[in-house]
């Protein structure tokens, strides 16, 4: 996987409004080749809006969004060429059998006669389809027909694939390798993926933009992510414990509470880890340290931490802004 | 690409049971009323006989069929272009067409040209009786070319209007109760023209004043050129009904 500077979809302080009520504000991101997005928000926080945007679903009321540098409002027959989409709900033909359905996404999407079945035989067993081909869409399960849905937007192999939810319905085997097929066409293309499970984010992605009430709270590399995750708490466990005034005592420890007998959460300072005198103290006292482990924070608690606190997400909103469109 | 879409309307229509039954239900009924016309038409042929420049069968036979099928064809034109594209809305797959390289007209034109076809469908099917009549006989050719073509004009006319309709909403019956409303609404628009001032103009509107001069075989562009712009009014309108979905509003 090689992230490349060239930039597959560029979207310049775009925003969209329904009525009154702003759906998406100035909001801007780049995608390189090779990178693999992860979005995320609750619900109603744009994510749909934005998606819809960027493949020509809707119109941005104001902004650019441009797709292999080919603006999409300008030319949006040539920019439509570069994209592959599955939205939230997979649009099926029920009436149609696999293979029909898929000789019609590539008729549409201009791949030529000669090339076609290859383009189909190729889509089907990237999503695991071959054994369905001549099933009825509409007698599929949910879990293939939501692969019927990426087939659909991977079969004329666009440089920019985005997905709404891909995993929705699946069961967990289909789900590792939907996920494993996300990074296989995250190595030369770049995929914007939605999603509501945190997990996959963490799995499958470079980089992660977290939308909030329609403005971006966090762009951030899936390391740096990962990074932010370490806390700064401990949890220790004692058979001979000490009062919780004697753990205060070390360097670095803000506030200590107890979760149940003998054991207890410590907060303390990023900077100054303090398990290692803990544990030569309490080797020296005689506490009988039984357990000590730092405690990680989950992306869900990041998640929640960034969306939830409004203050904290309308201060580093323009910080994240600048560097979202300058990275 | 037009093609494409065009052949994949019809190819979903003929999937479905609702395609079939209209093209048998109509053409019972249609058969019924010929047989009906034919049956006339031997009746008082003894009559025609004794007549200076008495009416031929095509006049008696292939007009009537003609104009019956198009009051028939008003009841039964919304129901296949009502799921055009409302049901598209409605089940999400114009977001396939919307995202792929391809115009909104393009796709309007597309589900136009799919209907067309399935229209042509019934109206050869149609055809096929009046000509029949060739194995005992002779046909008008340019009466009952007029006929058809009056016919054919007036159903791309209810078509381009359902089109439009099923764009308005994503509930396919709604679509088919307000292009029936606004077909039959032109069809009798001139009824009540002569009581009112602007009656010309109203009558002028009314699809019926059109079609009856061309199939009784008065061809005059005017007529011609009324259907032709009704046609593109409502396809225009359509496209840009679907273009401002994506717009602010």
């Amino acid at each position: 996987m090689s992230v490349t500077d060239e930039i597959l979809v560029s979207v310049k302080g775009v925003s969209r409004f329904y009525g009154d009520l702003c759906a998406v504000n100035n909001l801007s991101f780049n995608i390189h080749r090779g990178e693999v997005l992860g979005l995320l928000g609750p619900n109603g926080a744009g994510k749909s809006t934005t998606i819809q945007m960027i493949t020509g679903n809707l119109a941005p009321s104001f902004g650019q969004i441009s797709i292999n540098s080919i603006d999409i409002l300008d030319r949006p027959k040539k920019a439509k060429q570069h994209l592959g989409y599955l939205p939230e709900h997979p649009p099926i033909y029920k009436e149609f059998t696999v293979d029909e359905y898929l000789r019609f996404c590539a008729k549409l999407h201009h791949i030529k006669h000669s090339e076609r079945q290859e383009a189909i035989n190729i889509a089907k067993q990237r999503c695991s389809l071959n054994e369905v081909g001549k099933r009825l869409i509409g007698n599929l399960s949910k879990g293939f027909q939501q692969r019927v849905g990426i087939a659909q937007a991977i079969i004329h192999s666009p440089p920019v694939v985005i997905l709404d939810e891909p995993t929705v319905g699946l069961d967990p085997i289909q789900i590792r390798e939907i996920r494993s097929l996300i990074r296989e066409l995250g190595e030369d293309h770049s995929v914007i993926l939605s999603t509501h499970i945190l997990p996959e984010v963490t799995t499958t992605c470079d980089k992660v933009l977290i939308i909030n009430k329609g403005s971006i709270v966090l762009t951030e590399t899936t390391e740096d992510l990962q990074k932010r995750m370490q806390s700064s708490s401990l949890f220790v466990g004692f058979h001979q414990a000490p009062n919780a005034e004697e753990l205060h005592k070390f360097a670095g420890v803000d506030s200590v509470s107890t979760t149940k007998e003998g054991y207890f959460r410590i907060h303390h300072n990023p900077d100054i880890d303090p398990s290692e005198q803990i544990v030569l103290k309490s080797v020296e006292q005689g506490w009988r340290l039984i357990e000590i482990r730092p405690e990680q924070l989950s992306l869900e608690e990041v998640f929640v931490d960034i969306t939830t606190t409004e203050e904290h997400s309308s201060i580093n909103n323009d910080d994240v802004m600048v560097e979202a469109v300058y990275s | 690409m037009i093609i494409t879409i065009a052949s994949r309307e019809v190819r979903s229509l003929f999937l479905s049971p609702l395609a079939w039954s209209i093209l048998a239900v109509v053409q019972f009924i249609m058969g019924y009323l010929f047989l009906g016309q034919l049956d006339l038409f031997l009746q008082i042929q003894s009559q025609l006989l004794a007549m200076n420049e008495a009416p031929g069968i095509t006049e008696i036979v292939v007009t009537p069929i003609f104009a019956n099928a198009a009051m028939i064809l008003l009841l039964v034109i919304p129901l296949i272009t009502m799921r055009l594209i409302s049901e598209e809305k409605r089940t999400q797959t114009l977001t396939l067409l919307l995202s792929a390289p391809v115009s909104i007209t393009e796709i309007v034109l597309g589900k136009f040209i799919g209907i067309m076809i399935f229209i042509l469908i019934i109206l050869l099917l149609m055809a096929l009786m009046p000509l029949s009549l060739l194995a005992g006989g002779t046909l008008d050719y340019g009466m009952a070319a007029s006929s058809f073509l009056a016919l054919l004009l007036l159903l791309a006319s209810f078509a381009s209007a359902g089109l439009f309709m099923s764009t308005i909403t994503n509930q396919p019956t709604i679509a088919a109760i307000s292009t029936f409303g606004l077909l039959l609404l032109l069809w009798i628009v001139d009824w009540s023209a002569d009581f009112t001032e602007a009656g010309s103009v109203i009558s002028y509107l009314s699809l019926l004043n059109h079609y009856r001069p061309l199939l009784e075989g008065i061809f005059k562009s005017s007529d011609i050129i009324y259907y032709l712009l009704f046609i593109t009014t409502f396809l225009t309108l359509s496209i840009r009904r679907l273009n401002a979905d994506r717009l602010q509003h």
